[in-house]
């Protein structure tokens, strides 16, 4: 166990820079997930704490030693990889024992060890049997437990769930959520998919372009985020964003010539007249009363997902695409004019320039 | 497609039995002369079939020698071309496995020219630079030796090719695992690389044993006392007979015996042969 701190951490491939400056401290016993499209350097990162790739600028220590210029297996650090880089000719025993062998511990020491692992990743039945033989899931738990018995001081974890099935996936983040819990390892989680980073992290390290995004809980981002990337990045449906603009006397936001809606302009440093990017979650409407005012909204389609509807449509007076998500099930027909109130606590508004939140 | 009708099954096997027939009918022939003696196989038509004098020849090759002055075992030439065979087949292996490792592998410089120079020697088989290899050979002293027998035909970019192609297949992750998990390169080697590529050294042994034992050229020019001779040449040689017939015989017999361990090697290893030129999946 360990704390991990990541200072101005710099990546270029000759003359392209592809990292630029991350700082990040992750704490004793954390999970964080770093999160990002493809190609954002999420994976680059990882690979960078892991000592798999040079550091150009910048420095990385683990449990307060720069660790630089280490070789991987200097770094008490294990990873999992998204294809799990099973040893092919090697018996899941023997896969979970190679580490340990290497770093000289007796046969017995191994046994205890692997044993013991295999018993709380459920693999006893397996250990003879070489990874070919085993289910996705299966070499899934195997790759953990490769890193679980070594007892490293951190764990890395690189899209390791995205090669499994959506049901399976499911299963595999809680267990590794409750492993977490109970081993209680700093870890580093990579992924695309922002429910894993919601579900998983105790933080979310958001990174796009090679730039930190923001970072902190879950919630937190999803509730506040800083920038309008982070915004659309984390929640499914996306956020919804208009162009708008705020009104005179800077107590409402106006989306076109005749609607507007009211915003709470507290901890805002709201500018009257300034034109703003505004975001709501589609979860974040409600149906108005019958006759009130409200966002008129035409509908193109409407999804039922059981739980809630999700609704597509267009903003009457500036055509621009809004999804809805209400709760329960709810029969609209196309071309539909439904009322909505967007609700106020809930109003994103960014800075279009920056992307930046005001 | 499978065909399945009765016509095209008929069809096939005539053809599949006809290759073997046109295959076998010559080692038949080599068995039916093995089998009868000097007097019998200079006349014709040449017998059809096998003769009762088997185990003689047998005994003729092995104990009391063949070739002009009957001095040449058939025993010795078969155990030098075996250990010629064996020399090549593993030296061609170690050697392109550790230049593939390095190719594959390693960040040093002038990688590539190396890569192109190992290439560029495919170009410059034995036979092509045969006298300047033969004065390198005898100026090391490795005339009429295994050393001088082997060490030219080792040298082999074939191999490598093969080689880098495998482990350009087997992924990155294996070497980051095996990499955190604490292995150096040549443990990685060793633990991980050697293993994932089992089959296709089987495969390449299989191809090389033959390739060596069926070295003529090579050996003629190198070796000149007897004692040194490989089997191959051994049959050219008894051919030769400069006074009297050639004893067919005799050299049916030798001819026999040296199609053995190729035959061996093969039925034993063509498991893993068919695996190592077939099998994709790392």
């Amino acid at each position: 166990m360990a704390k991990v701190l990541i200072e101005d951490i710099i990546k270029s491939y000759g003359e392209t820079e592809v990292l630029h400056g991350i700082n990040t401290d992750i704490a004793d016993g954390e999970f964080i997930v770093i999160v990002g499209p493809s190609g954002c350097g999420k994976s680059t990162l990882l690979r960078m704490i892991a000592g798999l790739e040079d550091i150009s600028s910048g420095t990385i220590s683990i449990d307060g030693k720069v660790v630089n210029t280490l070789e991987p297996k200097d770094r008490d650090i294990a990873m999992v990889f998204q294809n799990y880089a099973l040893y092919p000719h090697m018996t899941v025993f023997k896969n979970m024992a190679y580490g340990l062998k290497l770093r000289k511990f007796s046969k017995k020491e191994i046994k205890v060890r692997v044993d013991r692992v295999a018993k709380l990743l459920q693999l006893e039945e397996l250990l003879d049997r070489k990874p070919r033989q085993l289910s996705g899931g299966q070499r899934q738990r195997v790759a953990m437990g490769r890193c679980i018995v070594r007892e490293p001081k951190v764990f890395l974890f690189d899209e390791p769930l995205s090669n499994l099935d959506a049901k399976l996936r499911v299963q595999m983040r809680l267990e590794l959520r409750k492993l977490h819990k109970r081993l209680k390892v700093t870890s580093i989680y990579v992924t695309h998919d922002q429910v894993e980073a919601m579900t998983l992290g105790d933080r979310l390290v958001v990174i796009n372009d090679g730039y930190t995004e923001q970072i902190g809980p879950p919630l937190e981002l999803y509730e506040k985020p800083a920038s309008i990337f982070v915004a659309g990045f984390l929640g499914s449906p996306a956020m919804n964003f208009l162009s708008a603009q705020i009104s005179a006397d800077g107590n409402s936001v106006q989306l076109s010539e005749t609607v507007q809606v009211s915003v709470d302009s507290v901890n805002r440093q709201i500018i009257a007249e300034k034109k703003v990017t505004f975001g709501i979650r589609p979860e974040h409407f409600s149906l108005s009363d019958k006759g009130k005012t409200g966002l008129p909204l035409t509908v193109d389609h409407a999804e039922f997902h059981g739980a809630s509807t999700i609704i597509y449509g267009r903003l009457q007076g500036n055509d621009e695409l809004i999804t809805v998500r209400l709760p329960h099930v709810h029969h609209i027909n196309p071309k539909t004019v439904l009322m909505l109130t967007a609700l106020p606590e809930h109003i994103h508004l960014f800075d279009p320039k920056t992307g930046k939140r005001i | 497609m499978i065909e399945q009708r009765p016509v095209a099954a008929w069809f096939s096997h005539t053809v599949l039995i006809l290759g073997v027939v046109v295959v076998a009918f010559p080692i038949w022939i080599t068995f039916v002369g093995a089998s009868h003696d000097a007097i019998r196989m200079t006349q014709v038509p040449l017998p059809l079939l096998p003769g009762d004098q088997f185990f003689i020849n047998l005994k003729a090759a092995f104990v009391d020698g063949v070739g002009n002055a009957k001095e040449q075992s058939v025993g010795i030439m078969m155990f030098n071309s075996l250990i010629m065979a064996l020399m090549i087949a593993v030296g061609k292996i170690a050697i392109s496995l550790l230049s593939a490792f390095a190719i594959v592998y390693f960040r040093f410089p002038f990688r590539m020219m190396f890569f192109w120079m190992i290439f560029i020697t495919l170009m410059l088989p034995v036979e092509v630079r045969i006298l300047p290899t033969f004065e390198v050979v005898a100026n090391f002293g490795m005339l009429n030796n295994y050393w001088g027998l082997t060490v030219p035909l080792i040298a082999s970019a074939t191999a490598t090719f093969m080689f880098r192609q495998v482990f350009l297949t087997v992924p990155d992750e294996l070497l980051e695992a095996a990499r955190i998990d604490g292995a150096g390169p040549m443990r990685f080697f060793k633990d991980i690389l050697l293993p994932v590529s089992r089959t296709n050294i089987a495969a390449l042994f299989v191809i090389l044993f033959i390739y060596g034992w069926n070295q003529y050229l090579w050996p003629l020019l190198i070796t000149t006392d007897k004692s040194m001779y490989t089997i191959v040449m051994g049959i050219k040689q008894m051919l030769e007979a400069a006074e009297e017939a050639p004893e067919w015989h005799l050299i049916m017999m030798t001819t026999l015996l040296a199609m053995i361990p190729p035959v061996l090697v093969v039925i034993g290893m063509q498991k893993l042969f068919i695996k190592g030129l077939t099998e994709t999946e790392k």
